[in-house]
């Protein structure tokens, strides 16, 4: 029932090692934060006993390669006010959804936009997009505007508020994979 | 919260240099000083405003696997469920959501593709509810980027 990599071409090629064992030590050291210093990748160098110049070097590295999305500061979004978090998922037509998911990641308020696959019979959708917004009717305004978009080609849709985060560890690389 | 702490989050979301004084080269942006500009994001991170600052990382890039998954828990054993769920390292996020068929959403993250039929299995085990997947087939768009 699930879409498998062989299908989707460009799906991330997982097997393609892209960093090595200093930059996975730099991943290691950075993934808490940054030191909130003057010169915070020279605090880095000096604890990884890299020159400063190496660490500047293989962040804009990972940067290219799609490794670091971006720096900078990640807000809470409950602490601006986004309460309502909706998760929109869309039945669109397989031949349509590349070209309307693009469209649809353009919205400035949809903060994820994903093709994943359906799960027949109990889920039809293929399409998912996640609408912030500051009420439940912001979140439902935005969702028209994608309905609006998708026209005849939204054959179905849902809209699922997130009502409690159960676990929220995020994403870690642990210190031990330095071992590899 | 004042104008300068929403021209700090609005504005140094993807927006920190990689150079040797990057809160100097951010703080000159904003009109600011370097120290003052440390010393607000010192305080927004103590209050939660912000959650870090750094790199954000694709982690799938560097050989890690990740999916979308989500199970029906039954209201009277939610609480139950979400324990045997959560205890799992490879569960980075879990959210309820209000949904009749599929109510607890989590994210999951392994080193290998291969661990995450592992981890589903585990799961539908030691719950005994059906573990519907969805790895993503392509994304779009991602930019978690929130104004203040």
């Amino acid at each position: 029932m699930n879409g498998s990599n062989s299908q989707f071409p460009d799906a991330p090629v997982v097997d393609a090692p892209i960093v090595d064992a200093i930059d996975r030590a730099i991943i290691v050291a950075t993934q808490e934060g940054l030191p909130l210093v003057a010169r915070p990748y020279h605090v880095l160098a000096e604890q990884l006993q890299l020159s400063a110049e190496e660490v500047m070097q293989r962040l804009r590295r990972m940067q290219d390669s799609g490794v670091i999305r971006r720096i900078g500061v990640v807000p809470n979004h409950y602490a601006l006010g986004y309460r309502a978090n909706g998760m929109s998922v869309w039945n669109v037509p397989d031949e349509q959804v590349d070209r309307l998911g693009e469209q649809v990641g353009k919205f400035d308020f949809v903060s994820h936009c994903y093709r994943r696959p359906r799960c027949l019979p109990q889920w039809p959708y293929n399409l998912f997009a996640m609408v912030h917004g500051k009420s439940r009717d912001e979140v439902e305004a935005k969702v028209e505007k994608i309905a609006g978009l998708l026209g005849e080609y939204a054959l179905g849709h849902d809209i699922l508020y997130s009502t409690r985060i159960l676990k929220k560890t995020g994403l870690r690389l642990a210190g031990s994979s330095l071992k590899k | 919260m004042d104008e300068v702490d929403r021209a700090i989050i609005n504005g140094l979301q993807g927006g920190l240099p990689v150079c040797e004084r990057p809160y100097l080269e951010a703080a000159q942006r904003i009109g600011i000083g370097e120290e003052d500009l440390i010393a607000r994001l010192s305080r927004l991170l103590a209050e939660g405003v912000l959650t870090r600052i750094g790199p954000l990382f694709q982690i799938e890039r560097i050989g890690g696997a990740f999916t979308l998954a989500a199970l029906h828990a039954p209201q009277d054993s939610f609480d139950a469920v979400v324990a045997k769920v959560n205890a799992l390292p490879e569960v980075a996020h879990n959210y309820a959501r209000d949904h009749k068929l599929l109510n607890m959403w989590f994210v999951l993250a392994t080193e290998t593709p291969e661990e995450i039929d592992n981890v589903i299995g585990r799961i539908e085990c030691d719950t005994g509810c059906e573990v519907f997947n969805f790895p993503k087939s392509r994304e779009y768009f991602v930019e978690l980027k929130f104004e203040a």
